[in-house]
């Protein structure tokens, strides 16, 4: 096996080289074996995809505060790209508030607990730990930001109140979907 | 005609297991000293709003300025073409990068947010000499090893570029110690510091840490591993070495008395240097004393040509004064009170006006050494799987004038 | 809510019936209410007008940048044991500093000043100066100390990695680090503080998004504080700026800062 014709090849177990006659049938069930092995994994996969619904947690909302953002696959898929893109905006552009704002997110994802008070990030009934204990990402925003939205605060007391004309917040979603669906910035 | 030299790996004995393995707990702990920084916050250092930067600092930025420093040993053979000390080019050209890495690595665990280090390496703000920085040390290991490369491969080709690779590596390690002085000199807010004396300060200081460094760990790898050593050669390195020394305090000096003159900030200095305070010892008889009287003293003395205890001893008062001076600089100058109101006494919840103390508390201290075990842990086990450390390095071998020299000496006692 | 001082300085012209004291009186009450004027809507939600014309920004509309955000601070109202401004910012913005305490941020403090061959004192309140050159967004290694473009200096703390060479740069020790986790309860949703990130006044960024004014020029009893539009020549604040000379702290450091003192020690 170890000859210097062999240098560099992957040694394959005992029948399988290209020279030994007798391993035609050895390699055939190789590629068999791992033919189906591949096709099983694949099943799975795209199995476990349109299941994804059904094993993942469902994320708390309280759709009496408004209508959603996005559909709950796709935001389980980009909520993290719209939560950087709104970041930016807000720290460089000072927009605030409105139907995607942090605020929002908070407020309608709320989760109350058996007083009536809201679940800070410490309890596993947050709607952020919800999922995100469940796929064992951690995410680093709890250090500094607050868990529960904060009542009296401006943005999200403008926000429900509904400021602003119906124009404008319906312009601001046509946006969001727009850079959700294209990747625009 | 010079003999060629012949490079050998470090044997594997009880003295290099029992070194490697000393450094390794040095740096296992200075690991568990970050984690505990960086579990519990900021809070359990001696570092406060007041002195932001402490001890790790202090370790940190006097290994970055050796670690320039050491590549200069290489520059000496390579660019200015003196021959002893060609033969110490590859040791130089790792240990330069051994040590960068050491101070590096505490300056990264020390960060609040050692965890976003990625996003340190792709956000860059260019206005920043701290940026700049950055850049300038990931090049430096580049171009460390780029020469490294010119000066150890078999190709005759990729060794005619050892003259420029070498050059390279002299100017690089300029402007990365001239911005290193600048994350000081450029500070417009403290009195100490926004001075431009700064930058080349530190590569005055970068030449006589390095050196000292470089000789105390190469006499102590070659005699471990009892390979020769020339007297005349560390003699000729203790010589330079007080050169360097004598340059680095005339430096120190300068500021001072730039400093002096000037009304705006004679008080600073009447503080740092002349005040019977902490920082006044340090300067005083820590690096000027210690650092610079005594080891010029032992380097030029007789006995520095008949054995290397000398230079070894004057090299260890260096490493110690150049410690003392750093913290002078970084510590001493953060404590002097930001100047709101010039003139004017200041008082607040906030400390303003007031001398900002500092006590460096353990896990700082920790981490510092575990920085510098990792800068001697890398040499070690670079020496023993590369072929850097020369077999032998005595005078005879390195350079007959050298031992011509020795001769000389050796036969006036005679007569 | 109407400012005391407005009610009080009116009564008095209107009782004392001469024509100079009247328009000194409007005077007084036109400078106050240029400070202080509030006009209380309903929902909690107040609009603060400057002289009668809105700060005019709605939270969804991104922020002017031929704005340049400033604040005058009248130091002769200011009295030593007074300091309601930084009351004012700990409760809206969720810090919290034992007086004397070395790792506590403090987004703002009061500075007693004594000149030792004199004896004159004064007290005024120091917080980031709001710079147009910031030395700290300068040395910043990843650009988290940052400047918006209508003047505001802040830190974005999402790329900040805590190494401090901001507070080393900040001549006025505007910078605080933070050195150990903050508890839930202490935090607020418009300030968010996190341990290893470095944090610093914002000029309240959150209020001045929607119309209001900074937390601290609100709480101040006297009026001292007027915030404004450097870059309007009709503010309120450029008006007054024109009138009376103004001051900035280290002015000789040429970091030409939006605070701005009527007297300085």
């Amino acid at each position: 096996m170890n000859r210097a014709g062999d240098a560099g090849r992957i040694p394959l177990p005992h029948g399988v080289n290209a020279n030994d006659k007798a391993g035609g049938k050895m390699r055939a069930l190789w590629r068999r074996t791992i033919l189906a092995l591949l096709a099983g994994v694949m099943a799975m996969l795209s199995g476990m995809a349109a299941q994804a619904g059904d094993i993942a947690p469902k994320v708390p909302i309280d759709k009496s505060k408004g209508s959603c953002v996005l559909p709950g696959d796709q935001m389980r898929r980009e909520h993290m790209k719209i939560l950087m893109h709104r970041r930016d905006n807000t720290l460089y552009k000072g927009i605030r508030g409105g139907k995607a704002s942090f605020s929002a997110c908070l407020t309608c994802h709320m989760v109350k607990d058996a007083q009536g008070k809201p679940v800070t990030i410490k309890s596993p009934k947050h709607f952020c730990r919800v999922c995100h204990d469940f796929a064992a990402v951690r995410p680093d925003c709890w250090s500094c930001h607050k868990s529960v939205p904060e009542a009296g605060d401006a943005g999200n007391q403008a926000m429900l109140k509904g400021f602003g004309s119906g124009q404008v917040k319906g312009r601001m979603f046509a946006q969001l979907r727009d850079f959700v669906q294209e990747g625009r910035k | 005609m010079k003999k060629r030299t012949h490079y050998d790996l470090l044997r594997a004995g009880v003295g290099y297991y029992t070194a490697l393995g000393a450094m390794g707990v040095l740096v296992l702990i200075g690991l568990a000293a970050a984690f505990y920084m960086e579990h519990h916050g900021h809070i359990v250092t001696g570092m406060t709003n007041e002195i932001v930067w402490g001890m790790p600092h202090v370790f940190a930025v006097f290994l970055i300025i050796a670690a320039s420093g050491v590549l200069n040993v290489a520059s000496i053979g390579t660019v200015f073409g003196k021959t002893p000390y060609k033969p110490l080019g590859r040791l130089s050209a790792v240990m330069a990068a051994a040590v960068l890495a050491g101070g590096l690595s505490i300056l990264v665990l020390d960060l609040g947010r050692p965890d976003r280090l990625v996003v340190a390496m792709t956000k860059y703000n260019f206005h920043s000499i701290f940026a700049w920085n950055i850049y300038l040390y990931n090049g430096f290991f580049a171009v460390v090893l780029l020469y490294l490369y010119t000066q150890m491969s078999q190709d005759f080709r990729v060794r005619r570029f050892y003259k420029p690779a070498g050059v390279l590596a002299f100017v690089w390690r300029l402007i990365l110690t001239t911005g290193t002085g600048s994350i000081f000199g450029w500070l417009v807010a403290r009195q100490p510091y926004d001075l431009a004396i700064f930058a080349p300060m530190f590569i005055a200081l970068s030449f006589s840490f390095g050196l000292a460094i470089f000789t105390l760990l190469m006499v102590a790898m070659m005699r471990g591993d009892e390979r020769p050593v020339g007297h005349a050669l560390v003699a000729r390195m203790g010589r330079l070495l007080g050169v360097f020394v004598a340059a680095a305090a005339y430096f120190t000096v300068v500021w001072m008395l730039t400093d002096l003159y000037a009304a705006e900030h004679r008080s600073v200095i009447s503080y740092l240097f002349a005040s019977g305070n902490l920082y006044s010892w340090l300067y005083w008889a820590g690096f000027i004393g210690l650092g610079t009287i005594v080891p010029m003293a032992l380097v030029f003395s007789s006995g520095a040509r008949r054995s290397h205890a000398p230079v070894v001893l004057a090299s260890l008062l260096v490493i110690a004064g150049g410690i003392a001076l750093v913290y002078f600089v970084i510590i001493g100058g953060q404590s002097y009170p930001l100047v709101l109101f010039p003139g004017m006494e200041a008082s607040s919840s906030y400390n303003d006006g007031q001398v900002y103390s500092y006590a460096p508390s353990l896990p700082e201290v920790l981490l510092g050494i575990g920085g510098m075990a990792l800068a001697v842990a890398i040499t070690l086990v670079a020496s023993k799987v590369l072929h850097i450390l020369p077999t032998t390095l005595a005078d005879a071998d390195v350079d007959p004038h050298l031992a011509a020299e020795g001769e000389v000496v050796e036969m006036k006692k005679a007569a | 809510m109407t400012d005391p001082h407005n009610s009080h300085e009116h009564e008095e012209a209107r009782r004392n019936n001469g024509a100079e004291e009247l328009d000194a009186a409007r005077r007084a009450f036109l400078r106050n209410s240029a400070a202080a004027g509030v006009v209380a809507l309903g929902g909690g939600l107040t609009l603060y007008t400057i002289s009668g014309e809105a700060l005019a920004k709605k939270a969804e509309e991104p922020l002017d940048p031929k704005k340049r955000w400033g604040m005058l601070i009248d130091t002769s109202k200011c009295t030593s044991g007074c300091d309601k401004c930084v009351e004012a910012c700990k409760k809206e913005n969720g810090w919290e500093a034992k007086p004397g305490s070395r790792t506590d941020v403090q987004w703002i403090r009061k500075v007693d000043v004594k000149d030792p061959k004199t004896g004159f004192l004064a007290s005024l309140p120091v917080m980031c100066q709001h710079c147009a050159n910031p030395p700290c967004v300068d040395v910043c290694p990843t650009g988290a100390s940052m400047q918006r473009a209508d003047g505001i200096v802040r830190v974005n703390m999402h790329i900040c990695i805590g190494c401090r060479y901001c507070m080393m740069a900040c001549p006025y020790k505007a910078r605080s680090f933070v050195h150990e986790d903050i508890p839930e309860e202490r935090k607020r949703f418009h300030a968010p503080m996190g341990k290893g990130c470095v944090t610093s006044c914002d000029f309240c960024a959150h209020r001045v998004d929607v119309g209001q004014i900074p937390a601290c020029a609100e709480a101040c009893p006297e009026g001292a504080m007027l915030f404004g539009d450097m870059n309007d020549p009709e503010s309120a604040l450029s008006k007054r700026l024109r009138e009376i000379r103004s001051y900035q702290i280290r002015a000789d450091l040429g970091t030409d800062n939006g605070i701005r003192y009527t007297r300085l020690p």
